[in-house]
């Protein structure tokens, strides 16, 4: 509970202390934590491999943009619809993934994400085809003393925190020991009484709904929307920052939004030529030296440091670092047959 | 004496004055500008230096080679260029934010030479709100030209893509009006503009297309897209394709014993991949290609032998790039456009400022382009920003693009499409 007040105290105070660009970049770290907080509850906890989120973040950007866009409407009204449509579609997504397992799963959501480019220039008359659709700056409304800027900075934090305590509450109880069950040994769930279709689908679709809001959150700072916005790259940036956050907890969504935000940037500045080269190496060393990422790193540390008896963790236990390996992630996903 | 000591009194109060409004009228002009110091000028651009665009990030190598190479001989009016060039992995978003970057942290004068239809409608607004020059531009949308209005801080370079489209109209109708056309496409902004341009150029004569057939950047090949233009029936085939998927058309056609006349768009036809397609699918099959040339090829020895642009070319590539390959049209590419800004620069004289720069990027006439072909003028007007206008159809001959007949300038034709 602490931490989260000092971590909402600094989300608070950051605009004030550091300089302009840096507030855009923020934004955009929200967008990216959203999302991959759908992947640490869909991957992490559930043991569904997605390689297709940005294809819900295209759907999610694209509803807010066509909206906005086409029937002039508010961004604010936009962001509900995009949630709602990408839910939906999210739903419909996890019943077909209810019959593919690991990798197979993963190969089907990247089709979506592959796919997403050219089904969005095919329907041009609605999206605008390959040249996107520019869209208004955002503006304040009247009597928030705030700069444009600023105001798009609190409001996609709101959302996102939002979107954290939402999960929480919902991942808290019964849904998410359900959850977790289907992914570590889903015999013995099924035969406790968890229903695989129904947890297993639901926990796509409110993946998709956070993937969804995270997408119309890309695309507002950006004032602009086209198929390059959301390439199949985006999907494997957030899975990758989901590992390299720590896919296990909550912490590992904002984590990993920070460093899919700023890896790039940083990488710049190590080696202009090969930013990718210097991607590739922090993934490999944070595989390495702190397989549950950044905030299992993080966990461990301040138990070295300072040893408690017994401090509630805030990374649950990881397979990987336990007793199961990656088997506990495919035997959460093999398909449990009635 | 108090009068006298009076009149003193006004006459230091006005010379005071006077002071006071001509340093308000230059010196916070001067200081208004960022990115330009006693002996610095800052110029930021973006390229995909990785992802799936990552070949064009040698332009932004090329133009950076130029300015090292302006700088070791005096700079520009004794002002050095610093060239930040950032990796945009081809995303709109992530050009944005680091557009940005470099305006707010790295506070450049200019924004040069970023790459790509998408990214540089993504950060337009935000230049044009800031005031921030967003110069010749790497993609040739029409857009650049004609929306200067709503648009004043944007300016393209290249010719762009409709205009070369309606050159292989023209010839088709002059060289074979009984043609019957098939055109592969990429299928994106670039594809579609250059389809538009041969609509245009066919006006009446439309029905001529038998078939188009697309591809997408992330299709392994297009050899059935191919093969259903053969079926159609088809005797002239338009590749309006990036070089990967030129080179795969060019060699499809031979494999597939196909003939039909071709025409070649001008971003696939350097000499390398012709040597490409003729190695894959038989030198014979490529004779008599027809497509349209505006810059030298650094390729093309032959004919540049003694050029004492390519000369130039060649000794900025040995110094600055020594493990480039010379031969890259992207290199040469990045080269000319720096020549113009460097010139656009030079015009401005000692007295820089962003408004000024764009005063005289969009009043330009620059003969002496050494990379750009022989005869080519790069010519901008207040209400004509499309600064290179001229080609000149070439033809394959086994080794070498044969330039014929005289430069055309498609202006007249590109102002028609406003």
């Amino acid at each position: 509970m602490i931490r989260v007040c000092v971590v909402a105290a600094l989300i608070a105070v950051l605009p004030w202390i550091v300089p302009s660009f840096v507030v855009f970049d923020l934004i955009f770290v929200a967008a990216y934590a959203i999302a991959i907080l759908g992947l640490v509850i869909l991957t992490g906890m559930n043991g569904q491999i997605s390689l297709g989120h940005g294809a819900f973040m295209a759907l999610g950007g694209y509803v807010v943009a066509v909206l906005a866009h086409a029937a002039g409407w508010p961004y604010w009204a936009g962001v509900p619809i995009a949630a709602l449509a990408c839910g939906a579609f999210g739903l419909l997504i996890g019943l077909v993934a209810l019959r593919l397992a690991g990798v197979y799963l993963a190969l089907a959501t990247f089709s979506l994400a592959v796919a997403t480019p050219s089904f969005l220039k095919h329907y041009k008359s609605i999206t605008g085809g390959f040249g996107g659709m520019s869209l208004q700056p955002v503006t304040v409304p009247a009597g928030i003393p705030l700069d444009p800027q600023r105001w798009l900075y609190y409001a996609a934090w709101a959302v996102a925190g939002l979107a954290f305590l939402v999960s929480a509450l919902i991942v808290r109880g019964k849904f998410g020991r359900a959850l977790r069950a289907l992914r570590d040994n889903p015999v013995a769930a099924v035969s406790f009484g968890v229903n695989p279709y129904v947890y297993k689908t639901l926990a796509f679709g409110w993946s998709a709904v956070l993937a969804g809001v995270a997408g119309a959150f890309y695309a507002i700072p950006t004032a602009f929307v086209s198929p390059d916005t959301f390439s199949f790259a985006l999907s494997i940036t957030l899975l990758i920052g989901a590992v390299l956050g720590g896919i296990w907890t909550f912490w590992g969504a904002l984590l990993g939004g920070v460093v899919v935000e700023f890896l790039p940037l940083v990488a710049q500045q190590v080696n202009a030529g090969a930013p990718s080269v210097v991607y590739g190496v922090a993934l490999i060393l944070v595989m390495m030296f702190v397989p549950d990422g950044i905030a299992g790193g993080l966990v461990q540390l301040a138990r070295r440091i300072a040893p408690r008896p017994a401090p509630p963790p805030s990374a649950e236990p990881s397979p990987i670092a336990t007793s199961a390996p990656l088997g506990a992630i495919g035997g959460g996903i093999s398909d449990p047959k009635p | 004496m108090i009068p006298s000591l009076r009149k003193a009194a006004a006459g230091v109060c006005a010379v005071a004055f006077s002071l006071t409004v001509t340093a308000s009228a230059t010196i916070p002009v001067e200081a208004a500008d960022p990115g330009v110091s006693a002996n610095e000028i800052i110029l930021g651009g973006t390229h995909p230096f990785s992802g799936p665009a990552s070949a064009y990030g040698n332009i932004g190598k090329g133009i950076g080679a130029y300015f090292d190479y302006v700088n070791d001989h005096g700079g520009v009016n004794g002002r050095k260029i610093k060239w930040i060039d950032k990796d945009d992995g081809y995303s709109p978003p992530q050009a944005v934010q680091l557009v940005h970057q470099l305006v707010e942290q790295e506070k450049v004068f200019a924004i040069f030479d970023t790459l790509g239809t998408a990214v540089n409608t993504a950060i337009r607004p935000y230049l044009n709100q800031q005031g921030v020059p967003q110069l010749y531009v790497a993609t040739g949308a029409t857009t650049w030209g004609k929306d200067y209005k709503q648009y004043p801080w944007t300016i393209g370079w290249q010719p762009d893509y409709q205009s070369e489209a309606i050159l292989y109209a023209q010839d088709v109708l002059r060289e074979h009006p009984k043609a019957k056309i098939g055109v592969i496409y990429q299928n994106d902004d670039y594809g579609e503009d250059m389809n538009n341009g041969l609509k245009r150029g066919l006006g009446s004569h439309q029905n001529m297309i038998v078939k188009m057939a697309s591809y997408e950047t992330s299709d392994p090949n297009v050899s059935s897209q191919i093969a259903t233009l053969k079926a159609s029936g088809a005797d002239t085939l338009m590749i309006f394709a990036t070089p990967k998927f030129a080179i795969q058309s060019m060699v499809a056609t031979a494999q597939q014993g196909w003939h039909p006349t071709i025409y070649l768009n001008n971003v696939s036809n350097a000499i390398p991949y012709m040597r490409a397609a003729a190695k894959a699918g038989g030198a014979q099959f490529l004779n008599g290609i027809v497509t349209t040339i505006y810059l030298k090829d650094p390729a093309n020895h032959a004919r540049y032998a003694n050029d004492p642009g390519m000369k130039l070319y060649e000794e900025i590539m040995s110094k600055y790039i020594p493990s480039g390959d010379k031969e890259d049209g992207n290199y040469l590419y990045g080269v000319s456009i720096a020549y113009t800004m460097v010139d656009v620069l030079k015009r401005a004289g000692k007295d820089l400022t962003r408004k000024k720069v764009m005063d005289i990027a969009a009043n330009l006439v620059e003969k002496d382009n050494p990379l750009v072909y022989p005869g080519v003028v790069i010519r901008t007007s207040p209400n004509n920003r499309f600064p290179i206008t001229q080609m000149i159809s070439a033809k394959w001959l086994g080794s070498d693009w044969s330039p014929s007949g005289i430069l055309v300038d498609t202006r007249p034709m590109t102002m028609a499409a406003k």
